[in-house]
């Protein structure tokens, strides 16, 4: 086994409502998705985020687009007109989550999810 | 029953109109507008507060300059929730903006009813709506009042019914994001109200397509790097048959990208058991959705199942809850992290001995984990410079204003090198509001729904 953070494996999004934050992962395949399955547990996200993540964390699975939804209660300080957080409205805790760091069998070891290439915003910058 | 074409316009209060121009072009049945999220009605709260004229988003205007002379040409229609807490002065600034486009004849439809704010006592000690907090489960009593605003979040059926009176642009306060579509899509079609799978497909469309160009390229986690052309990132639409298939595309030539992957982005955006999406009309299992990819850009999305809606709507209640402030600084190395936590330390120590109370203090460090706060691993790498970012929160706006000034003789006073004012900071406090979201029978907001159709003469 390997340790490889969700960000090899997973797309990632995040939103609000009031003051409870919702972090979906999407696996790109099959095997993956059956491994976050296994390892991505609303416990362990709980953990993960600790002091950010005042309430309890349910997850939800959504098969259909290898998607699992995290659903964090207590997540944004009060939540969007009156947390003091800069980004209080979540936005950022998808990027957060995909940090986490997963057991994988050796054969994913490898696994890169490709770097982002933005040679054409140095051609428009100069 | 001929196809019927929806698109996004608008994802938000402030989105760009010109946008439109693209969907319009393109031939649209429909064009939605959504415009509001729960901050969105902070903001237009205290519009509202300083002119009661307001309360609306006021780009709307903007949004109908592009739009209307297609709609004078019958060639499409506007849903909007443009109306927020005021649809009513918005309708008037739709009038007045298609008067001064010399357009009369134009059918524009306001949907009131959404806002009980002046019956919410009454609802509560009357009508045995206990509106208890939906997610801590604390009783009204413990609601910090007086309400500001309270708005349900009413579904397709008054749009429906407004494009059924022969409405040409329709205006609603807080209409829920999706249903805006479902309206137009149930009234073309002649859906049944208690067909939930063609409902549930409806809302999943108008939840697809709410938040503009996130469907298509926008906030997107995959390759984001190589979307065509993302200076020009386009707004989606959907082409929805009679038993409710869709095929989510966007305009031709354009920039972002619709796939699969882009979608599911979306379809859990904001969504908690995405197998029981609670919309005003439907419960929508979006776990039952199958995405196809097809050539050029186009999804097709079928299967998607529904449940008989709730007996509830959803009610967003405000109240007031402070003033706050913040400041940021800029550091720079060496030691960039270590003088920012000092600066914190010194400001706080500083508004003691002023004598300014402050009820709330949050730090954050911008390029250390500000964003992150314990998810970030723990490092001796040393950053390059850190961001100071500090937040407070006091009862009074005059307070809130002067902490910020406690920053000001550290100009000279601090730690060393770089104290830079950066962004905000002294002097200007932000209202706080918090927000109580709570459900409110149906049956008692129902029986005050009306639509107010009018001509433009």
């Amino acid at each position: 086994m390997a340790r490889l953070a969700l960000r090899e494996l997973c797309g990632y999004r995040s939103g609000d409502k009031g003051d409870i934050a919702n972090v979906a992962i999407f696996a790109d395949d099959d095997e993956t998705y059956a491994l976050i399955v296994r390892e991505v547990t609303a416990e362990r996200v709980k953990t993960h985020f600790a002091t950010m993540v005042t309430g309890r964390v349910e997850r939800y699975e959504a098969a259909n687009v290898r998607a699992l939804n995290f659903v964090m209660h207590g997540a944004l300080a009060g939540g969007g007109p009156s947390s003091l957080r800069a980004d209080a409205l979540g936005k950022t805790l998808g990027g957060a989550l995909v940090r986490l760091e997963i057991e994988v069998p050796d054969a994913m070891a490898d696994r890169r999810r490709a770097r982002p290439d933005v040679s054409w915003a140095d051609e428009i910058l100069g | 029953m001929p196809d019927v074409v929806v698109a996004g316009g608008q994802g938000f209060y402030g989105d760009t109109p010109t946008a439109v121009d693209a969907l319009l072009a393109e031939g649209i049945d429909y064009l939605c507008l959504e415009a509001l999220a729960e901050l969105t009605l902070a903001i237009l709260q205290k519009d509202r507060q300083r002119d009661k004229a307001r309360g609306y988003t006021r780009d709307l205007p903007s949004y109908l300059e592009r739009a209307l002379p297609a709609v004078a040409d019958g060639r499409t229609k506007v849903v909007t929730n443009a109306g927020g807490i005021n649809p009513t002065a918005a309708a008037r600034a739709a009038i007045d903006t298609a008067r001064a486009l010399g357009m009369t004849g134009l059918k524009i439809a306001t949907v009131v009813g959404d806002d009980v704010l002046g019956r919410l006592d009454a609802l509560h000690s009357g009508h045995g709506q206990s509106f208890t907090h939906l997610d801590s489960g604390e009783p009204f009593e413990a609601f910090p009042g007086p309400a500001l605003f309270a708005s349900a979040y009413l579904g397709a059926r008054p749009i429906a019914d407004a494009l059924a009176q022969g409405a040409d642009v329709v205006i609603t306060g807080r209409v829920a994001d999706a249903s805006l579509f479902l309206g137009p899509l149930a009234h073309e079609h002649g859906w049944k109200w208690d067909d939930w799978d063609r409902l549930a497909a409806g809302i999943l469309v108008g939840h697809l397509l709410e938040c503009s160009g996130q469907s298509v390229g926008g906030n997107y986690s995959g390759d984001w790097w190589a979307l065509p052309h993302p200076w020009d990132l386009p707004y989606p639409i959907a082409t929805v048959t009679e038993d409710a298939t869709a095929i989510v595309s966007k305009p031709k030539g354009s920039g972002g990208r619709v796939s699969t992957d882009t979608l599911r982005h979306q379809l859990l955006y904001e969504v908690h058991d995405p197998a029981r999406y609670l919309s005003p009309d439907v419960v929508a299992d979006f776990t039952s959705a199958r995405f196809e990819d097809l050539p050029g850009d186009r999804v097709r999305i079928t299967g998607v199942r529904g449940e008989p809606a709730t007996d509830t709507y959803k009610l967003l209640l405000s109240s007031h809850a402070g003033w706050s402030g913040e400041t940021r600084v800029a550091f720079s190395w060496p030691d960039a992290f270590e003088k920012a936590k000092a600066t914190a330390a010194i400001l706080r120590k500083r508004v003691e001995m002023a004598g300014l109370a402050v009820d709330e203090w949050l730090v954050e460090y911008w390029g250390v984990d500000a964003l992150g706060g314990p998810t970030v691993p723990k490092t001796t790498h040393e950053p390059p410079e850190c961001v100071l970012r500090v937040a407070w929160r006091s009862t009074d706006q005059r307070t809130a204003g002067l902490v910020g000034r406690e920053l000001v003789p550290l100009t000279l006073s601090a730690p060393p090198a770089g104290l830079t004012g950066a962004g905000r900071g002294g002097g200007s406090a932000t209202e706080l509001l918090s927000i109580w979201p709570t459900l409110v029978d149906k049956a008692v907001v129902d029986a005050e729904v009306r639509i107010v159709l009018e001509e433009v003469q």
